[in-house]
Parts: structure tokens; C-alpha cells; sequence
């Protein structure tokens, strides 16, 4: 049995922080919360977690800006971000400040927990939602780019998607396209990376589009 | 202070204290460093002389901002009947010098124009300090007046009534200034010095009365941006009233009843999030696009079942055409939630340039499809059939205790256009 996750939680809404502290219960240890980005930063930089849930909207610039400050100092620890939002301008400049998964606050407990124990081991957690914002980003035809490696989902990765978005877990994923649940996480890593890094204008114009909808 | 400094043009302000007509010529005696009543006779003999000092001051007037804060840094003048009372002399004196020596315009011209010059000063000191409110004025001159006196001078001056005394005082000097002009007008070359003076003036109106027309205009959409503004509050009040805090209120009512909370939650959350971001009008777009006709299905079988139902979309298209499968999709979702025992149903509808493909799942107990006697209604007739009809297909794939999923595959003729 490994340790259990060293957690740190940053919310401006208490009474979500208290739900959270009370549904992860022992299987992790809290190391402390914060509602605000400045607190949270300086909390986070201090007690050093391994991995940080942290809100997408807050006062003061939000999650993303928690995860650039803390990221100049500390690469080490990761993100994974939580919110009740799903407009996909804010979950795309979350991840793409760096976060390693996207989750919706009514994720059930247990799932919770397992997307926790996957960022800390360095995977990129993907739900439904966010496979399918992906799936749509990088759905037109890219021109010509800079970067074609970066700007174009595989097919593979994109099947691997599209199982995600259906409601497939990692597991399901890897028997229905009869390989491992190493190799899906592999390539849900690499569009994680490519969400990142990838200089497409798509991205920023289909996040906005996304809003008049 | 360095003259290049003070040259900048925001260090010339006109200050609210100590100004005689806008404040200009505090303004610039504070910015240059000289005396307030040098700069005064400066624009006087250059107004008498030539028009030139009005339409200086007024330029000077329009370019440096008021400064409410402000108060010259030297003593106030406007205010003191002495320094008033030298200031009128000075101008006389200026005048007449003018006069002498020659650059004189005419009689016929300079005292119409003083006379105009005077109302138009009477009609600034209004727009000027922009208080047309009853408050009344500290001055230097009534502090020295005995306390009767100068509350009779203070309401006079100061208050409404005060202010429509001055304005019209100001409109009779204007008035008695362009009347003399055309009186007396009896040869062409006074005609022309009378147009000079008569732009002079015309101009003048223009700048006095500008600033308030202005600010009137300003005030106007001010108060209409603020109405817009009450209307929006008013519009979110009265739609989280009629919704949020009624759910409030019955979740509150059942709150013994898991089930229920959960469906008045989803329900709410659902309705908050469509308004949030499709703004005041959440049904608009459902007649129009696949995806959020399916979302609309999907949200009446959560609240009528009391299981979440989850919608995943890539693209859109059209709705025309496509009800054969959003039809299908109904049917399979409504199964799953009655009855797979799931606790959530995943949606995923996904839209390609030659086909739309809807993804029904749900991780309850699953059955053998093989075992399904063919005459069952259900998934054969409404799903099956219905697919089939319009040449696309259905393909449920079961496990018993590990779930179904159901697949619907529509291709997309021309009508049907991806978007």
C-alpha cells in the first residue's frame, strides 16, 4: 500500500472545501486549503503537496493563475482542477496553464480519489467532458502549422477520446481497443500535451465560439 | 517650478476656487507662474483689441480640465472686492489706453462687445463652477460683508433663483451688446467690425453655453446606462426568485428524499447553467440544433426518472432531418434510466461532415441481447426500426452486470448540414 496522496485544496467556497475534506476522508492527506490565489501560492510553495485540486474560478485571476505562479518555483507539484464550470474557455486555459486533469464538482468520491492517485503518478486525468471539448478543438482540419505533430490528434488518440467522452473508463478504454491501460494513459499524456503546447488559434477562437452557443 | 515642466498641458487646470468666469486664467497664471489679474488683462486687451483674447480663452477653456479639487496656489482674487475692483479698473485703463493709442476698432465696435463680453462672463460663472445647485458660495468678499448682507448677496448669487437672476442679467448685457451693434450700424466698414464682433460673440454663446450642453447630454446617458442597469438587476433578481429559491424551497421539503434532491438539483443546475451562458433566451436554440435538442431531451427524462443524464457533444448539425434519431436516442435513454438500475446515464453525440453518431450508455445490469425475444417492442420497433428507416442503424451491445451501450448512426444527406 503506497502512502496516501498529500493533498492541498484551494477553493473560495468553504462549504465546498468542508464537503471535499469530508468526502476524501483518510484515503488522503490534506496538508491544508486556501481560498484565495495569493494564500493559496504561498501555502502551496510552503507545505509542498503532490498534488493541488484547485478551482477554476476565484477571485484574483483564478486557477490558472495559481498554477503559473506555482509552477515558476515548484514544477513538482500538480494540478488537477475542479469546478462547477463547464464552459470550455475555462477549462481549456486551465489545463493549458498547466493542470494535468479536468474533473466537474459532482464527481463521485471514489472517482475523485482515483483521478487524484492518477495525477500524482504523472498521468493526465480526462473526463467525459474535457474528451469531448478536445475532440471538438482539434476536430477541423488543421492548416498548415508550425508544429503539425502538435497541432493534429492521431487516430489512435483521438479513438482513445472518443471512448473517454462515451463514458469509458481507462480500463474499458484499453479492452475495447485491445491494449493496455499503460499505452491509453500514454496517448491521453500526449493530447494532454498537445492541448498544452499546441500554438493553434483554433483553440482560443473554439473556446470563444463555445460561448455564444 | 522649470517652465518646461509647467508647459505640459496637464499642469494647466482650471481650479474651482478663485476663478472669476472658467477658471482659465488661474489656471494658466498657476501653470506660467505670474499674477492671475495679469493674465486677466492680457485676454481683455486682446478681446478688445482684435476678438483674438475671446477666442484664445475659449480654445484655453475647452483644453485644460477642470479641477474640482484644485484652488490656485496663490490667493484666491475672484473672491476679494478689492483685487475685483482694481481688476475693473485695470481694464478700463486698458481700454482706454487701447483707444489712444489707436487700434481702437470703433465705439460703434468695443462697447456693444464689452457690454456682450460682460454677460457672457455673468452667463459662464454659472456653467463654469458647475453648480447650479442652491449651495451657497464661500467667498472671501462675503466674510467681510455684515452677516444680513451677505446671506441677501449669497441667496442671490448662489441659489436657483440666484443663478435664473444672473442668467438673465447675463442675456440682457448679450442682448444690449448685439442690439447696439445693429442700431448702430450706418456704413459698411462699421458693418464689418459689428460681423467680427457679432462671430465674436456667436462663438463665445457657443463655448459658454457648450459645457453645459454637454454635460446634460452626459447626464442623460448616464441616467439611461443606470436604467439599463437597474433592468438587468432586476431581470436576475426576479429569475433566481422564480427559480433558484424556489428550488431552494422544495429541496428544503424533501429533504428526506435522497432522490428527489438530487433531480431538483440537476434540474436547477441545468436550467442556471442554460441561462447563464445562452443569456435570456435558453429555449431559442433548441428548435434549431441537433445537440441541444438532444440536451432538452435529456434534461426531461433526468427530472421525469431521477437519474442523471449526462450529455458529451462534438459539433452540431441541424435539426432538420435528424428527428428519426433523436427520436431513437430518446427511446434509449429513457431505457437505460428506467430500466438498467444505473445510477447515471452517459450521453455522447458526435457530428461528422457525412454522418451524426449518438452513444447511449449506461453501467447498469445489462441484459443478453441475444435472448430477447424478437417480438419484444421496445429497442426492435422504436430504436432498431426507426434507425433503419431512414437507412441508418442501431447496434446495442450488452453485458449482463457490466452495462449497455446503445449506438446510433444517422448518415447525413445534403439537408443535413454538419456545422
Amino acid at each position: 500500500m503506497t502512502e496516501p496522496p498529500r493533498v492541498f485544496l484551494v477553493d473560495d467556497h468553504q462549504l465546498f472545501l468542508a464537503g471535499v475534506r469530508a468526502e476524501l476522508g483518510d484515503a488522503v492527506d490534506v496538508l491544508g486549503a486556501a481560498s484565495d490565489v495569493d494564500a493559496a501560492v504561498e501555502m502551496i510553495r510552503e507545505r509542498q503537496p503532490e498534488v493541488v485540486l484547485v478551482d477554476v474560478h476565484m477571485p484574483g485571476g483564478g486557477g490558472a493563475r495559481v498554477i503559473t505562479e506555482v509552477a515558476r518555483t515548484h514544477p513538482d507539484v500538480r494540478f488537477l482542477a475542479l469546478s462547477v464550470s463547464d464552459a470550455p474557455e475555462d477549462v481549456i486555459a486551465t489545463i493549458r496553464a498547466g493542470a494535468r486533469g479536468y474533473v466537474t464538482k459532482t464527481i463521485a468520491p471514489d472517482e475523485l480519489l482515483d483521478a487524484i492517485a492518477r495525477v500524482r503518478d504523472g498521468d493526465a486525468v480526462f473526463s467525459p467532458r474535457l474528451a469531448g471539448f478536445v475532440l471538438d478543438a482539434f476536430a477541423d482540419v488543421a492548416p498548415i502549422a508550425a508544429d503539425p505533430e502538435l497541432d493534429q490528434l492521431t487516430p489512435r488518440e483521438r479513438e482513445v477520446l472518443r471512448l473517454i467522452a462515451r463514458g469509458y473508463a481507462y480500463k474499458e478504454v484499453a479492452r475495447d481497443l485491445g491494449i493496455s491501460t499503460k499505452t491509453v494513459e500514454t496517448h491521453v499524456s500526449s493530447v494532454l500535451r498537445k492541448l498544452q503546447l499546441s500554438s493553434r488559434h483554433q483553440l482560443a477562437r473554439w473556446a470563444s465560439d463555445r460561448r455564444l452557443i | 517650478m522649470p517652465a518646461s515642466s509647467a508647459l505640459r498641458r496637464r499642469e494647466f487646470t482650471r481650479p474651482v476656487e478663485g476663478r472669476m468666469v472658467a477658471g482659465v486664467a488661474v489656471g494658466l497664471a498657476d501653470g506660467l507662474g505670474l499674477d492671475a489679474n495679469v493674465v486677466r488683462c492680457g485676454f481683455v486687451v486682446l478681446a478688445v483689441a482684435s476678438g483674438l483674447g475671446v477666442i484664445v480663452y475659449g480654445i484655453a477653456w475647452l483644453l485644460m480640465p477642470s479641477d474640482p479639487e484644485g484652488s490656485s496656489r496663490r490667493e484666491p482674487v475672484g473672491g476679494d472686492a478689492v483685487a475685483t475692483c482694481a481688476f475693473g479698473a485695470v481694464v478700463l485703463g486698458a481700454l482706454l489706453l487701447v483707444r489712444a493709442l489707436g487700434l481702437w476698432p470703433g465705439d460703434v465696435v468695443v462697447w456693444p462687445l464689452v457690454a456682450s463680453l460682460v454677460g457672457l462672463a455673468l452667463l459662464a460663472m454659472r456653467t463654469g463652477t458647475g453648480t447650479a445647485t442652491a449651495e451657497l458660495p464661500d467667498w472671501a468678499l462675503l466674510r467681510r460683508l455684515p452677516p444680513d448682507a451677505a446671506d441677501a448677496v449669497a441667496v442671490l448669487i448662489g441659489t436657483r433663483r440666484g443663478v435664473l437672476a444672473r442668467i438673465a442679467a447675463g442675456i440682457a448685457c448679450v442682448a444690449v451688446g448685439l442690439a447696439a451693434f445693429v442700431v448702430s450700424v450706418d456704413s459698411w466698414s462699421a458693418l464689418r467690425g459689428t460681423l467680427v464682433a457679432s462671430v465674436a460673440v456667436v462663438i463665445g454663446v457657443a463655448l459658454v453655453v457648450g459645457p453645459g450642453v454637454s454635460r446634460l447630454v452626459h447626464a442623460l446617458v448616464e441616467e439611461r446606462r443606470e436604467r439599463i442597469r437597474a433592468d438587468e438587476r432586476a431581470d436576475v433578481a426576479a429569475h433566481l426568485h422564480d427559480s433558484v429559491l424556489q428550488t431552494l424551497a422544495l429541496v428544503q421539503r424533501r429533504a428526506d428524499d435522497p432522490r428527489e434532491v438530487v433531480r431538483l438539483a440537476r434540474m436547477q443546475e441545468r436550467e442556471l447553467r442554460a441561462w447563464l451562458l445562452g443569456g435570456d433566451a435558453p429555449d431559442a436554440s433548441a428548435g434549431s440544433s441537433l445537440g441541444a435538442a438532444l440536451e432538452e431531451v435529456a434534461a426531461s427524462i433526468e427530472s421525469e426518472q431521477g437519474i442523471p443524464v449526462e450529455v458529451v457533444r462534438v459539433r452540431d448539425c441541424g435539426i432538420d432531418g435528424a428527428e428519426p434519431l433523436l427520436a431513437a436516442a430518446r427511446e434509449a435513454i429513457l431505457n437505460a434510466a428506467r430500466h438498467s438500475g444505473a445510477s447515471r446515464v452517459a450521453v455522447y453525440l458526435e457530428v461528422e461532415p457525412d454522418q451524426a453518431t449518438i452513444f447511449v450508455r449506461d453501467r447498469g445490469r445489462g441484459f443478453d441481447p441475444a435472448a430477447v425475444p424478437a417480438d419484444r417492442g421496445g429497442i426492435s420497433h422504436s430504436i432498431v426500426g426507426r434507425m433503419t428507416r431512414v437507412k441508418g442503424r442501431a447496434t446495442v451491445r450488452s453485458t449482463v452486470n457490466e452495462g449497455t451501450e446503445i449506438e446510433l448512426v444517422l448518415p447525413l444527406t445534403k439537408t443535413i448540414e454538419a456545422s
